[in-house]
């Protein structure tokens, strides 16, 4: 076969049928989901298509000019035009209520999922781990253990976006996002930045690990920079002297940050509010915005001080104060021991700056 | 013969073409630049698809990638898809439909030309110097902050576009308005000149919205005010729920005139009235009402609460059934009609198969669940484009074809503009319907380089590219030639009942020698063979 027509061709040709997909893997827990109303939305298309195609085409045969010269003057049909109002009404109000359900499945994270948190920026991915392993393009995940993304860009907007999972979830500047997908089969998966965000938007590509439980923790182990996000974020907790208002002592001029997470507290203006990563991301840099009750409006922003890393080290730090002890031992580490700034990724090259701090 | 004396000839010289207060000869204005415009971004277009050809981007730099792409998109939607059929095939019937001598403000819309020009300059000139890298979107802060192209002169392009559309369409709400001939009431009004109307309310609406922010755009941009920039307290969203205001419904201001042809030339070429009068004229308005109300389904994704995606996607469900509503009307018309198959019918039976598929693929869009694996997609890509040029470019063509012999008074030749009908309908089909395929499999937009595996769709996407860049560049060939060694059409080509098939083709400058007087129903083919055989007078 291949004598007969070129050989371009033929290499084309063979690349087609060994690399050709209509499809996308199904590679999560909810992608079956999704993929359902997919293919029903399809078959209604068909159907709905199926019907115009078949009235045209019968119409044009049974009443073209040279079989029927005179036409036939008809005003309308209320119960016809009902039933092509009513029909295409419900179908939709279907599609309407199954994608709903299906929204809300994949936006609202269970409360057991790991968290993994993703910083976007022209043109990567950075993953941070909570374990402390930081990875560039690249996301390793246990498999059947729903994972969510806490997602955040320094800059643009991009979006993050994994087609064998069917998740997709825009990364902003200045606000977290959150995505949640439980992989069920190894393998490695595209991972996409589908928000148009400047030159290099296309190279904003990286892969999906999703791993055995097994291999994952082997992963897990031999990846690490050796300080966890709440670690650093301790480190940075003290350098930015954090601790010299929120120490939990009689005259602490901030409000005592253990076990504030979760929390439900009561602004100045009386709204109570939750503490989540997003209030604490944007107390640290905007304090006045979200004022507790009891407190003066003293404290600084650290707008441009921090970057979006620190932020989530210090968001991870202030997540595990439970308990007054580890505040107090933070504030007793920082005073016997100066600053030490590991060789972990988000860190910065100048010696005197701990990791997270922006230089200035 | 040619009338001795039409709004062709009844001045001579340069200066009673660009000083012309005349809509006919604004819409002839109008059509050169827009089919101008057009081919400038189908050269992009080609260019595009081109790069695609390959996983790599080799033919074009990533940069320039962006720009070509961004140029695309703004031709095409703020030069092309949104002037297209209202301020060149409206413009020239609006006025004849209702009775009218002129629209309501000759000058305003002579002045709408002159900044259609003036932005359309604007855009050759930021080609020219250096491009700009945006998208037609303008994201923020990637627009305000982070690119050093000329995003400040092509928003400005934009927004002078904006009024030309606005002057536009309030002229046209004006004329229907105001200038209906006697006893042409509203029910009597051909469904063109109602699609016009909800598409004319929709331009003087939602156009302004558009001009804000672009101007907040440029603010930002030039003097920081940081409406959009979270340091500063701004919200990055904003942008997007502005943009989408007007964005959403100006993709209602590109389809409903060309549905307004669809309804003209479906009911000419069966001889039969619209079946469901009322039902389309009034799905125009509810599109147009509705429109107004669905656009944050650009922004199930994005962070926005998930019960107003809730709401917004009920909405957009709801916006479907109007559309659906026309199209079955439509292929109802059909029945018990006598059907004949000219170039403009054809047009409009791949306008019903396109649109109802690009119309179905919106319902994937608007249910939220399905939404999230496949905006942002290369399936947004084709829904968009089925919509738009399987449907509006359908039904443009459709409309040159069915009006050519009244805007020069000469016949298209009609077979080779049936093939240039049917490549244009497999070359459409063959370019985007791969780039579905292209989207369920998660190819993300805009990206100039791609994974290999995708690379036999696009493949088959720049070949059917190809096959649709013949079908475009026959009509203006034979249209052209048609324009010397046409043949002599005629007062009423195609046997129709509108008022502007009873006057002479090309027209007078004053439309009719008096004023009609409308004594019976839009699509009377009735009244037309009694008027024929001088039982009753003509209008």
């Amino acid at each position: 076969m291949q004598h007969f027509i070129s050989p371009v061709l033929w290499q084309f040709l063979i690349k087609w049928l060994t690399n050709f997909a209509i499809f996308p893997p199904e590679a999560s827990s909810i992608a079956p989901y999704a993929d359902a109303l997919y293919f029903f939305l399809i078959f209604i298309s068909a159907i709905g298509l199926g019907a115009v195609a078949l009235l045209v085409i019968t119409f044009s045969v049974r009443y073209r000019q040279s079989r029927n010269p005179v036409a036939t003057q008809i005003e309308g049909s209320t119960l016809l035009e009902a039933t092509w109002t009513i029909i295409p009404l419900i179908l939709f109000m279907i599609c309407f209520v199954w994608g709903a359900l299906l929204y809300f499945r994949i936006y609202s994270p269970p409360p057991n999922a790991m968290n993994i948190y993703v910083v976007g920026k022209q043109w990567m991915w950075k993953i941070e781990h909570p374990g402390g392993q930081h990875e560039i393009n690249a996301l390793h995940i246990p498999i059947d253990r729903p994972i969510q993304l806490t997602l955040i860009s320094q800059d643009v907007f991009h979006s993050f976006s994994v087609p064998a999972f069917r998740v997709k979830r825009e990364v902003i500047p200045g606000r977290y996002n959150t995505v949640w997908f439980e992989a069920t089969k190894p393998g490695v998966y595209h991972l996409f930045c589908t928000q148009y965000c400047g030159t290099l938007h296309s190279q904003m590509i990286g892969w999906v690990y999703a791993m055995k439980p097994e291999d994952y923790e082997a992963w897990a182990a031999g990846s690490t920079s050796g300080h966890s996000l709440a670690q650093s974020g301790e480190r940075l907790f003290a350098a930015l002297g954090c601790n010299s208002c929120h120490n939990d002592t009689p005259n602490a001029h901030g409000p005592n940050l253990a076990r504030v997470f979760g929390s439900r507290v009561q602004l100045q203006n009386g709204q109570f509010v939750t503490v989540d990563d997003a209030f604490l991301r944007d107390t640290i840099l905007n304090p006045t915005l979200h004022q507790i009750a009891g407190y003066a409006p003293i404290m600084p922003t650290y707008q441009g001080q921090v970057t979006e890393d620190g932020l989530i080290d210090l968001v991870e730090y202030i997540k595990q104060l439970d308990s007054d002890y580890r505040i107090e031992q933070t504030i007793d580490n920082s005073a016997s021991q100066p600053v030490q700034t590991g060789a972990t990724p988000t860190g910065t090259s100048a010696p005197a700056l701990p990791p997270g701090t922006v230089k200035q | 013969m040619l009338p001795k004396v039409s709004y062709l000839n009844k001045e001579y010289g340069l200066k009673s073409w660009l000083l012309t207060g005349d809509h006919k000869r604004i819409a002839v204005l109008y059509m050169i630049s827009i089919t101008f415009f057009f081919f400038i971004g189908g050269a992009m277009a080609a260019l595009i698809r081109l790069e695609l050809l390959t996983p790599t981007s080799d033919l074009l730099a990533a940069d320039t990638y962006n720009k070509v792409f961004t140029a695309h998109g703004l031709i095409m939607v703020f030069l092309f898809l949104v002037p297209s059929v209202p301020a060149t095939i409206g413009n020239f019937l609006i006025p004849i439909m209702v009775g009218a001598k002129d629209l309501a403000f000759p000058k305003i819309n002579l002045l709408s030309w002159y900044l259609y020009v003036a932005a359309g300059i604007m855009m050759i000139c930021v080609l020219i110097f250096g491009g700009v890298d945006t998208g037609w979107t303008f994201t923020t802060p990637l627009s305000t902050h982070y690119l050093n192209t000329n995003v400040v002169s092509a928003g400005l392009a934009v927004f002078v576009a904006g009024f030309s559309s606005i002057f536009t369409g309030l002229n046209f709400i004006v004329t229907i308005h105001r200038m209906r001939a006697p006893g042409m009431t509203w029910f009597r009004l051909p469904l063109f000149v109602w699609s016009h109307y909800a598409a004319s309310i929709l331009m003087v609406l939602g156009t302004p919205v558009l001009a804000i922010t672009l101007v907040l755009v440029v603010l930002e941009r030039t003097i920081g005010i940081g409406v959009f920039d979270p340091s500063k307290g701004g919200d990055p969203l904003l942008f997007q729920h502005l943009f989408w205001f007007y964005s959403h419904p100006a993709v209602y201001i590109m389809i409903l005139p060309g549905m307004g042809v669809i309804s003209e030339v479906i009911s000419t070429f069966s001889r039969k009235r619209v079946f469901g009068y009322t039902a389309v004229a009034f799905s125009s308005v509810a599109i147009a009402v509705f429109g107004f109300f669905v656009w944050a389904h650009h922004m199930f994704i994005m962070g926005i609460s998930n019960y107003s995606a809730l709401v917004f996607s009920l909405l957009t469900m709801l916006v479907a059934v109007p559309s659906a509503i026309k199209i079955y009307n439509w292929a109802f018309t059909l029945y018990k009609g006598s059907i004949t198959f000219e170039t403009p019918m054809l047009y409009a039976f791949g306008f019903m198969g396109l649109f109802t598929i690009g119309g179905l693929t919106g319902v994937f869009l608007g249910a939220t669940g399905t939404d999230i694996h496949l905006t942002e997609t290369y399936f947004v890509v084709a829904h968009f484009h089925f919509v738009m040029v399987g449907g509006m470019l359908m039904s443009f063509l459709a409309g040159i074809h069915f009006w050519w012999p009244k805007w020069t008074g000469r016949m298209y030749p009609e077979k080779i503009s049936q093939l240039a009908a049917l490549t244009t309908f497999i070359g459409f089909n063959l370019t985007f319907f791969p780039q579905f395929i292209l989207g369920t499999l998660g190819m993300p937009r805009r990206y100039a380089a791609y994974p290999p595996e995708f690379q036999v769709l696009n493949v088959f996407s720049t070949a059917g590219a190809t096959v649709l860049g013949i079908g475009y560049m026959l009509p203006i060939l034979y249209l052209t030639w048609s324009l010397k060694y046409g043949e002599i059409a005629g007062d009423n080509p195609w046997q129709a009942t509108g008022l502007e098939w009873q006057t002479q083709s090309p027209p007078l400058t004053e439309n009719f020698v008096e004023i009609p007087i409308m004594d019976h129903e839009a699509y009377d083919y009735e009244w037309l063979e009694r008027m024929q055989r001088k039982e009753v007078a003509s209008v």
